[in-house]
Parts: C-alpha cells; structure tokens; sequence
C-alpha cells in the first residue's frame, strides 16, 4: 500500500505532489548530465577545462546560466513555419520524456505510478518523442529540418525494434513487465546458490544489456547515431529554426532522456535500487542514491561513446540493426527461452 | 466507330497510361544549398546540390564569396610587399606559399639565396606542412562526426605553429623571405626544440592513427567513398596528396624543376592506389611523419654561413618572366611572374592548389549521400583563401 496514502493525502494533492516532483527531477536530471559529461568529461577527454569560472566551483552555475539566457531570448518563428506544430513539437518531445519518468522506480515504496506493464509503457512512451522531431522537422519549412526529421523516422523503426526485443529477454527471466517486479526479481535471484547480492540481469542478459545500450544511444540521437542532428552535415536537423526556450526544451529532453534511459537500464540490468541487506524505509533513502550512482555508471558509457566515435550513415544504421542487432537479440530470446524451460 | 475516333481513343489511352505512370514516378528534386555558410566547407565554398531523397543528383560548387583580387593588387605593390599579401592566399601554410613567388623573383633576378637559407626554407616549408595537415588529420573526425579528434588537432598544432612563430616572429603569417634569403638566422635553442616538437609530431600522428582508423565506422564512412580515378582527377588538375592517393607517383618535390634543399634530401613519396576518402587521409597521415622526418634530416645537416645573399637596397627585378610551381600542402602552387624592371611585378598568375582540387566537385559528388558528400569535402582538403585568392 503506498505510504503517502496512509498519511490520509487527499488524492488530488497527491498528484500535484508527484508532478511536481517529476517536473523537479526532469531539469535537475538535465543538469546534472549536461555538466558532469557534456561540460566536464568531455573537456577533460579533448584534453580542455570546460566553464571554470561561473559559480565559482568548476563552473558549475555555467549551464543554469545558458538555462536562464535561453529563457531570455526573443522567440523567433520562421516566417514560413507552420505557426501551430512548430510551438507544439518541443513540448511533445518533452512531454514525452516526463511520462516515462512517472514509471521508473526510485525506492521499494518511491514510484509514481507502479504499472503492471511498467517497462512496455516507458519503451513505448519515449518513442512518442520522434513524433515531436517530424513535427519540428516538417513545420520549420527548412530542408536541413526535413533531412534530420525523415532521417529520425527512419531511425525510429530500425532501433526501436532491437531496443524492445532487448528488454523482452529480462522480461522473461522476471516474469513479469513491472518495473518493481523486476527489481524483486533480481533482489530475490540466487547466482548458483548464493544469494548475497541477489542476482543483477547483467550476468545473465550480458548480450541484451549491450543491445539495449547501443539501440538507446540511437533513441537518444547521440553519436555514432546522430545522423538526425548531425552538426556537421545538417548543422543541426531538425532543431536548426529554433532558438530561446523552444531550443531549451529540445536539450533537456534529450539529457532528461538520456537519463531515463540509463535509469531504465539501471533497473533492468543492474538492479534497480535494490541494495543487499537494506529493508524498509532505509531502502527507501538509500536505494534513490544506488540508483543515481548505477545511473551515473551507464550515462558515462552513453558518453563516453558519445564522445569517441564518428557517425554512420543511416543506411550503416539500418544494415548494422537489421542485419546484426536484431538477429543477435532474437537469439538471446531463443537462449533465454530454453534457460528458462531448463533450470 | 470513325477512324479518327479510334484513333484519338488509341491516342488517349497510350497517353493515360504515360501520365498515370508519370504520376507514380514524378516527384520533384530538392535543391539544396550548402554553404556559403556551412561548418562543412571550411569558409564560404558554396556548393548547390540537387538531391533525390538524400542522394545528390547534380552538384555545383559556386566560388568567388571569398575573392580578394590578389592578382591584381599585387601588381600596385613592390616585390617585398606582395609576400604580406599571398602570405593570406594558404593561410593554414603561409610560409610555403611565400616561397614560389620569392623563388620566381629570385630567377629573374638571377641570384640565388645561400644554402643555410635554403635549408632553413625547407625546414619551415616543411613545417607549414604539417600544422596544415595536422589540422586536416582532426577535421577529418570533425566531419564524419566525431567531435574529439579535432581539438587534439589544434592542441598538437600549436606545437608546431610556436616553432614557427619563434623563429619568424608570426604564427600564421610569418612574412619571412626575403628576395635573396631570409629575414634573420634561427634563434638560439630552436634546433634542439625543434627536434623535440618532432617527437610529439610522431606521437600525434600515432594518437590520430589509434582514434581514426583503429574505428570501424570511420573504415565504413570513407572506404570507397568519393573514388577518383588517377586519368580522370589527372584531367581535372586535381594534384599534391589527392592525386597521389589516386595511386599517381607524382611529387613536385622530386619529380619537378629542383627548388630548396630537397634535391638533397632522400624522402619517400607516399601513394595509395584506392582513390577514396579513406586513401586522401592515410597518404595525408603518411606525408605528415614524413615531413617530420624531412625536418630532423634537414636539422642534422643545416650548413653554416649567410642568410642573406648580396641584394641591392632598392629591389628592382629586371625585365624578364619566370614560372615557378612548387608542391605545397594543399598541392601543386606556381606562380607566373613577369617584370618589366620596376619596382613591383607587372603581371602575377597565381595558380593555386585548392581551384583546380575543388573543380573535381561536379563530377565526383554525382550520386553520393549527403554525409558522403561532407566526407568528401573534408578529404579533398581545401582552404577557401586558396580556391577565391
């Protein structure tokens, strides 16, 4: 039973408490990427700095900064953008992002919403925010915007596929679609017979873990998938008419998803917040900081690739899906299916 | 039924079936304009492409956004001034372009620069060519995507670019020849930096290899991407590392009319037969260690005397006319000078590198994808100062 309700809050409060709270995180999220990878370990690998002065400590204030300049600028619309959809599309991508928060499991009683299809509806909720980009790319009435928006729905089909048949081998080993349920799973596995840290699906869904890794890179429109933003062919897709806070919340989105995804992984993979020994309501304060560091961990893989490596080409990208990633995951499927009917 | 109307039936039917094909298959070209201002053309290179989805039907690079008429205000300004000016021609290896213009002068001056000079004119020359091409090594990440390559590029280049600046006062245009030799001798200590800055050329060089090639998708991005033939890119003027990539032995170093020191020196010229990106880059990667390798030779044996021969105060070159074409980094550079005996040049032709490399473009971007074309553009390497002059 969820506590909040024991304390006797009315339930429309506690919507506006959990709104709330997400709408918090979303930005903070943001933030937090946005400096420790995109500020700082991105400088230190191209051996630089990064914003040293603002804020005083490394810079920190640096991207607030860019926050609140954005929110400052003149709202330009192209002359020719159809007026509607152009407005629309940033808070689509962005709404997107902030569903799938309200099904990500931060503590044994912290969730927005536990849903019994808890991981189907965050896949499928955060492949809503490609409808977003068409809508940007469409209505800015710019070619280099249609050339990223086409080349983000081609992308879609050619990832989304890998990315949910990785998901569908822990599904099965769980047994269930749950979020929660799955950390159960994992806290309450046994790895041959030990149980001391309960049983992360990284030992057993290794392979998913990594297709799941490169097919959220591709949703997350980061290199080498980042052919729809491409700053050096397109300049920027989809995002080149846009400035002010309509910039603003196509990047937010795109940490805020970045994110969620590692969050997703997190949970599917390393465990959740589950932390061994920990019951109750400490693992109610402690299992929100392990989920951060775990995290923390898989975002600096997405960037770190991010980072290093070039871009292909979106044919690259629908060969390298279909001709290898999803091949590789039905197998896992196949593998885990027999595991499961043999022990 | 008439004959007539039989006939215009017969008509219209053969014709419904054209048009309801034609409705099928029809859809318009986009055109689509890439630059003047794109990060992609390295200035203000404009190229029109008419694409089919993403597939570049017709490509046509439009020049002249950059056009600055140094040839014909050369012709207002005496011999030691015009070096300022086609200092700004290559502006990535100023240095080397200074150096067919003095070497034209100094022929139908009849004099010749002393050897300590003509060395010391090799080192810098060789020098320019690999700030030029250590740029090129990053940019070549930057255009395929990814973003950390290049600022290695510019870090590892400021090494090179404060030799040069040590020992000609300016960083990237030095203005250092003079007719007859050089401004000044080399400053105490630079030889042994020299060799030093050489060292970590090396490493560079290595570290770009490692990131680079040692990626798969930088194999699948360039590796027959943009192949041109040795006849056709011969056909085109295309020279310097792209026609050598296209397997074509050819070194105006070694092949040409002897200039500088490097008759004297025993240098590899480096060939790829694949034609593609991928070959532009690795020829370009292989002539930056041998460039490094010049410059130690070059320092081991740097002859003593003079840096300047015997020159009149007043610098009047004699009538006369003298061609001269060197291998610069970007390619083949030669100047056409003539003199009618006054104190400036009364007609100079430039004929640079990056024009003749970049008129390749209609041809070799047909039927690519756009992120080829941006490929291709960053392999051929040009600068927009030497396309426009």
């Amino acid at each position: 039973m969820n506590p909040l309700v024991a304390l006797e809050i009315p339930w429309g409060l506690l919507l506006v408490i959990k709104v709330m709270v997400i709408l918090a995180i979303i930005p903070a999220a943001a933030l937090i990427l946005g400096y420790v990878f995109l500020m700082k370990m991105m400088s230190h690998m191209q051996s630089r700095f990064g914003p040293m002065d603002p804020g005083g400590f490394h810079g920190w204030f640096q991207l607030i900064g860019d926050g609140i300049k954005f929110i400052q600028k003149e709202d330009i619309m192209p002359a020719e953008a159809d007026r509607r959809i152009f407005a629309l599309a940033p808070a689509i991508v962005l709404i997107s992002t902030f569903v799938v928060y309200a099904v990500i499991p931060i503590g044994p009683r912290l969730v927005a919403e536990d849903l019994d299809v808890g991981i189907f509806f965050a896949l499928a909720i955060s492949s809503v925010s490609v409808i977003g980009v068409l809508m940007a790319g469409w209505a800015s009435s710019n070619k280099y915007a249609l050339l990223g928006a086409l080349r983000a729905a081609g992308q879609l089909i050619a990832y989304e596929l890998p990315l949910v048949l990785a998901v569908v081998g822990v599904v099965m080993q769980a047994g269930t679609m749950s979020l929660q349920g799955i950390v159960g799973a994992q806290a309450s596995g046994e790895i041959f017979g030990w149980g001391g840290i309960g049983n992360p699906f990284l030992l057993t869904q290794a392979v998913g873990f990594v297709l799941f890794l490169a097919a959220a890179q591709a949703e997350l429109t980061q290199t080498p998938f980042d052919m729809p933003v491409a700053e050096s062919e397109l300049v920027a897709g989809y995002q080149v008419e846009y400035t002010g806070f309509r910039f603003l919340f196509f990047q937010m989105s795109e940490y805020a998803t970045a994110f969620a995804l590692a969050a997703i992984a997190a949970t599917l993979f390393l465990g959740g917040w589950h932390v061994p020994g920990v019951e109750g309501t400490a693992a109610d304060v402690l299992g929100p900081l392990v989920l951060f560091a775990k995290i923390m961990a898989i975002s600096f893989l997405i960037f770190w690739v991010r980072f290093t490596y070039p871009r292909f080409r979106e044919d690259q990208l629908q060969m390298l899906a279909w001709k290898y990633l999803i091949p590789i995951s039905l197998l896992n499927i196949l593998a885990t299916g027999i595991f499961k009917v043999a022990f | 039924m008439s004959m007539t109307e039989e006939r215009q039936r017969a008509y219209i039917g053969k014709h419904l079936a054209e048009a309801q094909i034609n409705v099928e298959l029809h859809h318009e070209d986009m055109v689509l304009n890439i630059g003047p201002q794109h990060p992609a053309t390295h200035g203000t290179l404009r190229v029109v492409v008419k694409l089919d989805g993403e597939r570049v039907v017709a490509a046509d690079p439009v020049i002249g956004y950059m056009h600055r008429g140094y040839e014909k205000i050369v012709e207002y300004r005496s011999y030691p001034q015009v070096t300022t000016l086609i200092n700004r021609i290559d502006w990535l290896s100023s240095f080397a372009n200074e150096v067919p213009f003095i070497h034209a002068a100094e022929q139908i001056m009849g004099i010749e620069a002393p050897p300590r000079a003509q060395y010391i004119r090799t080192v810098l020359t060789e020098l320019s060519r690999i700030a030029t091409f250590i740029v090129f090594l990053g940019d070549m990440g930057a255009q395929v995507g990814a973003v950390t390559p290049v600022f290695y590029a510019f870090r590892d280049r400021e090494h090179v670019l404060n030799l040069i600046e040590a020992a000609t006062g300016g960083r990237f245009h030095p203005n250092f020849n003079r007719i007859g030799g050089l401004k000044d001798d080399l400053p105490s200590g630079w030889i042994t930096e020299t060799r030093r800055v050489m060292g970590k050329v090396f490493e560079s060089c290595d570290t770009f290899e490692n990131l680079l090639q040692g990626n798969e998708i930088f194999h699948v991005r360039t590796k027959g991407i943009g192949i041109i033939p040795a006849d056709i890119g011969k056909g085109y003027g295309v020279s310097g590392s792209n026609l050598r990539a296209s397997g074509v032995d050819w070194d105006l170093r070694r092949d040409g009319a002897p200039y500088l020191a490097y008759p004297e020196v025993d240098f590899k010229v480096w060939t790829h037969p694949g034609g593609d990106s991928f070959s532009r880059y690795w020829v370009r990667l292989q002539e930056t260690r041998e460039a490094a390798r010049i410059v130690l030779d070059l320092l081991d044996r740097l002859p003593a005397g003079p840096v300047m021969a015997k020159v009149p105060r007043i610098i009047k070159v004699p009538a006369g006319e003298s061609w001269v074409r060197v291998e610069n980094p970007l390619g083949e550079m030669g100047y056409y000078v003539i003199s009618k005996g006054a104190t400036g040049p009364f007609r100079v032709k430039i004929r640079s590198a990056s024009f003749s490399n970049v008129s390749i473009l209609p041809w070799v971007l047909k039927g690519v994808y756009v992120p080829d074309l941006i490929t291709i553009l960053a392999s051929l390497y040009f600068i927009l100062g030497d396309i426009d002059r």
